[in-house]
């Protein structure tokens, strides 16, 4: 224990980076028992989320909820979500001597490692968002993550709830492969459809239990929205716990009708886009789930911090910076649809990375709709490892050529994004996953911005 | 002039960003005043192949492939093979290419029917080959072109009398064995790559569209240039970065 806190400490002093999963690989190699004897020692349990898009989001939604019911938390907030990333949460928040100083474990999950982590730690709650296809190259098929998941599901403790999107056909049928024990949905029975058929790229066109095409009568993005099977019985399950109205709030959050077992509530979430607000709607499912009441929810829905990364905002050189996290084509897409909706003419800075957390293969760059921007950029920067391939989808996507500059080096980027920018102006920023580190590094040496690991 | 790209299985049989051949494809036809239509082929429609000039096929995924393969034998591969004895110019990429040759023998055992139009045979493999691929293409000019793209694949696929669509310089080929990517036979082209292919390869979109265009209009007909200053750029910029990480095996076994 004290071998794994002194090492995240010596690896912050060498500046190696957050040193948010290192000291946890050490205390799993000093005593392989060690993170679930911790998780185990969690007064109120464990609770864990997984899924394509959302889980740190939801999670750290949950955990101001959680803060609301004055619960100290066990977070692994940095996005560290492989086995290491929960076990150095654990590890963190234990003292010198072993003593846990928290009251509820919060943990995202990598989706391919999920299983692994679920039989550490034992959870009391588990919350599946939505799967899409992401990292071919690294999980593979969305056929293969979601059998991975259904084999665990069928794992899972009567005691354990499991709390499922309703929307997305692919986490819904998980309730199937669950023997016993409780099951709570959540979903958007409001907001606009975008459209009454799945798009062409869509993960799920057929029934996951029976094989015969799927038939949506509302999509709210990707595959997520209103379906039924057009053989067998599978339909989107009535949800336990969703939202009737959504109104959209001028400072570009939302306000949600939340109808839930425990009672109707509006509630504020500091937010944009429909994905957000099933975000919200996981942590609210997963706060009942926990017993936590509605007035908790509610507070600590609106009080939301802002995730790191995922629609945070930074002021740098009289502009303002908003960064979002793009790393697959369905979240991508709903990333670009939120950032078009208000009308006007944009500075964008796309930073596309091919390392291993990014993906290698940077092919999912097309199946994302960049068309959305053709009409609504003054000037697009494109940076990173594959800033070139970048450039050409976007002439592809009908964006001028003179107005995509093309600049690998981030800092030149940054500099010519706020050049090309009016003063006051927002200039959005969507980066890959290691782009938004080396970004975030970025903003922090230039004095914008606190280290995310201080969060 | 005017252009038909028919997408087969769109909605099936794109999951590696593969529609950014077809958007390549219309996209470059647009910008040189030839009105291009892109028409998705869907499972159970029997079209007239006459209408159409480039067919594009993606790869999918394992169920999929197995739902297209049924479709293949039972609806469309009498009418496909005769199109294509007729000249139609097709670009099939891993799944659709594996579906073109005579089969692929599943890990299970089990063979899935192919259609025989390009001569060659997959089996399955005991690992998938995955990254960064760099091919050298001597049959289409000198100093011979390249074409960069990202192969993902558990199929081996061996030729017969069909020729390699290119000799492998970086990655694994059609079998990781004999150097070999991809297959032509006539003016049908299989490969492996992803990536999406066309975007980053102009040179072979050109072809593939100047062959459709001779194959409609005559041998006369010509594709204006065009300014592909960042494709070079990004062709240039995949093949240097893929030539210095090398091969870099990363994801599912």
């Amino acid at each position: 224990m004290l071998a794994g806190r002194a090492t995240a400490r010596l690896v912050r002093r060498l500046r190696l980076g957050g040193g948010t999963s290192l000291p946890g690989l050490v205390a799993q190699r000093l005593d392989a028992q060690s993170a679930r004897k911790l998780a185990a020692a969690l007064p109120q349990g464990v609770v864990l989320a997984t899924g394509t898009n959302g889980k740190t989001t939801a999670t750290r939604l949950l955990s101001g909820i959680a803060r609301q019911a004055g619960w100290r938390t066990v977070h692994n907030r940095a996005g560290a979500n492989l086995v290491g990333g929960v076990a150095a949460a654990l590890v963190e928040a234990a003292g010198v001597d072993g003593h846990l100083s928290g009251d509820l474990g919060i943990f995202e999950v990598d989706e391919a490692v999920y299983p692994h982590v679920q039989d550490l730690v034992q959870p009391r709650v588990v919350a599946f968002t939505n799967l899409f296809r992401d990292q071919l190259d690294r999980y593979g098929e969305v056929d293969i993550v979601r059998s991975i998941w259904r084999d665990a599901v069928s794992r899972l403790d009567p005691a354990t709830t499991l709390v499922l999107n309703a929307d997305d056909p692919l986490v819904a049928s998980l309730a199937q492969a669950r023997a016993a024990g409780p099951v709570l949905f959540y979903g958007l029975d409001a907001g606009e459809a975008v459209a009454t058929a799945a798009p062409q790229t869509s993960d799920a066109r057929r029934c996951p239990l029976c094989g015969d095409p799927l038939q949506h009568e509302r999509v709210h993005y990707g595959h997520v929205g209103h379906y039924r099977c057009t053989s067998c019985a599978f339909a989107r399950p009535a949800p336990d716990v969703r939202a009737t109205a959504l109104w959209p709030r001028y400072d570009g959050g939302q306000v949600m009708r939340l109808e839930t077992p425990a009672g109707t509530a509006d509630v504020a979430v500091p937010l944009p886009g429909m994905y957000n607000a099933y975000n919200a709607l996981a942590a609210a499912a997963a706060a009942l789930a926990l017993r936590i009441g509605l007035a908790e929810v509610r507070a600590g829905l609106a009080a939301g911090a802002q995730v790191f990364g995922r629609g945070e905002r930074v002021a740098i050189a009289g502009r303002e910076l908003l960064l979002a996290l793009i790393k697959n084509p369905v979240g991508c897409t709903e990333v670009l649809r939120t950032l078009t909706q208000d009308g006007g003419q944009h500075v964008v800075l796309v930073i596309i990375n091919d390392r291993l957390a990014d993906g290698t293969d940077v092919s999912w760059l097309w199946d994302a709709e960049f068309e959305l921007l053709a009409e609504r950029v003054t000037c697009t920067l494109v940076a990173g490892t594959r800033a070139e391939d970048m450039a050409v989808r976007l002439k592809y996507a009908g964006v001028p050529v003179e107005r995509i500059v093309c600049e690998p080096q981030l800092d030149r980027a940054l500099a010519t994004a706020l050049g090309a920018a009016r003063p006051g102006q927002c200039v959005r920023v969507l980066p890959t996953y290691t782009a938004l580190l080396e970004f975030r590094e970025l903003l922090a040496r230039a004095g914008a911005l606190h280290h995310f690991w201080e969060d | 002039m005017r252009l038909v790209i028919g997408h087969l299985y769109a909605d099936l049989m794109s999951v590696y960003g593969d529609r950014g051949n077809v958007i390549a494809l219309a996209q470059r036809c647009a910008w040189r005043g030839i009105a291009a239509e892109v028409r998705p082929i869907g499972i159970g429609e029997a079209v007239d192949l006459r209408a159409f000039d480039v067919l594009v096929f993606g790869g999918g995924q394992d169920q999929d492939q197995l739902t297209v393969c049924d479709d293949l034998q039972a609806v469309k591969g009498a009418a496909l093979r005769d199109a294509v004895a007729d000249g139609l110019v097709m670009l099939a990429v891993c799944g659709g290419y594996q579906l073109l040759g005579y089969y692929f023998r599943l890990g299970s055992g089990e063979v899935l029917p192919g259609l025989g139009i390009i001569d060659a045979y997959t089996v399955a493999g005991r690992r998938r080959l995955i990254g960064n691929a760099v091919v050298r293409c001597p049959w289409a000019g000198s100093p011979a072109p390249t074409l960069v793209g990202f192969e993902n694949h558990s199929g081996q696929t061996f030729l017969h009398s069909a020729r390699p669509l290119g000799a492998v310089v970086l990655g694994s080929g059609n079998n990781g064995r004999d150097g070999g990517e991809g297959a032509v036979q006539l003016n049908v082209f299989g490969t492996y790559l992803h990536g999406p292919l066309l975007p980053k390869n102009p040179w072979f979109a050109d072809h593939l569209l100047t062959l459709a265009l001779r194959r409609r209009y005559g041998a006369d007909a010509a594709l204006p240039p065009l300014d592909d200053a960042l494709e070079q750029r990004a062709h240039e910029a995949v093949r240097r970065r893929a030539l210095r990480l090398g091969r870099q095996l990363t994801g599912v076994r």
